[in-house]
């Protein structure tokens, strides 16, 4: 992942351009890292059994972690996270994350991809369209981002 | 259990005060494998013209959910945790979070609506920096509104 450096210009931008993309692999210890960091501490998001007894396939990826990861897109693409002022989105699709302690294998991939979905010269801002896909379906719905061009 | 329809309209008031570290600005960003300098090293955050490190944009989080926290676990809310999925979430913010701010949350309950046998719930956190050594109800500034919806799933469901 890299930074960008160059501040996007309003004028040079066009809806529907590509924002490029990214995956984001995710390991159990990664949901326990998450479940820490912001408090979260449902068991369904790090207990086998305890995901399967309420009917999940399994352990599932917090939406809030897959929502937070997803918008680095955003924040690198526009150069400072303070430029985000709106971020929102449904959560459609668990995140199926299996267990690969020990192993260098994720697991769970998502793919995040971002677009310009409006711009409003007026205030100066951009909407992204994220499109974040775990094996082949879409967890989020509406993921838009509005970026503030300083 | 039923989900309590009166619950729509509630309130509930600023209560404790979430105090903004750089340490958990860090923590938090790691954990969602955010990468960006202003998240990390004070002279980055400085350089495009912040005070302090720049939390993510999904940090507000744990200030909303804390706040939630209250409705939930209100023995009158009706609300069984187990059985809650995050149906949506949003924030605007009204400025960034940075370091070193200390914030208070006041939870609204905007809708309750009944879904199957569940019930899909619509709460509004209005999140404030308090200035210097404000207390909770004194001068404060507005940060962020987090809205989120969880469904309550009903029995069945």
């Amino acid at each position: 992942m890299s930074t960008a450096s160059i501040t996007p210009v309003f004028s040079e931008l066009a809806v529907g351009q590509d924002l490029g993309s990214r995956s984001i692999t995710v390991s159990r210890q990664d949901l326990v890292k998450y479940a820490g960091a912001s408090g979260d501490f449902n068991p369904i998001h790090w207990n086998e059994a305890f995901a399967t007894g309420v009917g999940l396939p399994g352990v599932i990826a917090h939406g809030m972690f897959t929502m937070g990861a997803a918008v680095q897109l955003v924040t690198d693409w526009a150069g400072d996270p303070a430029a985000v002022v709106d971020f929102q989105t449904r959560f459609t699709k668990p995140v199926l994350v299996t267990d690969t302690t020990g192993t260098e294998e994720p697991g769970a991939v998502i793919e995040v991809s971002g677009a310009i979905g409006a711009l409003d010269a007026d205030a100066g801002t951009v909407r992204v369209d994220l499109t974040v896909v775990f094996a082949g379906q879409k967890v989020l719905m509406k993921a838009q981002a509005v970026v503030r061009l300083a | 259990m039923t989900i309590n329809p009166d619950l729509q309209g509630r309130s509930y008031p600023a209560a404790e005060v979430y105090d903004v570290g750089r340490e958990k600005i860090r923590e938090f960003a790691r954990a969602v494998k955010a990468t960006h300098p202003a998240h990390f090293d004070l002279g980055a955050a400085k350089a495009l013209g912040h005070s302090d490190l720049v939390a993510p944009p999904t940090f507000a989080i744990i200030i909303a959910q804390r706040a939630d926290a209250q409705l939930i676990e209100d023995p009158e809310s009706g609300i069984d945790f187990s059985r809650v999925v995050h149906a949506d979430q949003r924030f605007v913010h009204h400025r960034p979070i940075f370091a070193g701010d200390r914030l208070v949350a006041e939870l609204h309950v905007d809708g309750v609506r009944a879904m199957g046998g569940g019930a899909m719930i619509t709460t509004r956190s209005e999140i404030f920096a308090l200035s210097g050594e404000a207390s909770a109800d004194g001068s404060r500034e507005s940060v962020a509104t987090a809205t989120s919806s969880i469904l309550v799933r009903g029995e069945g469901q």
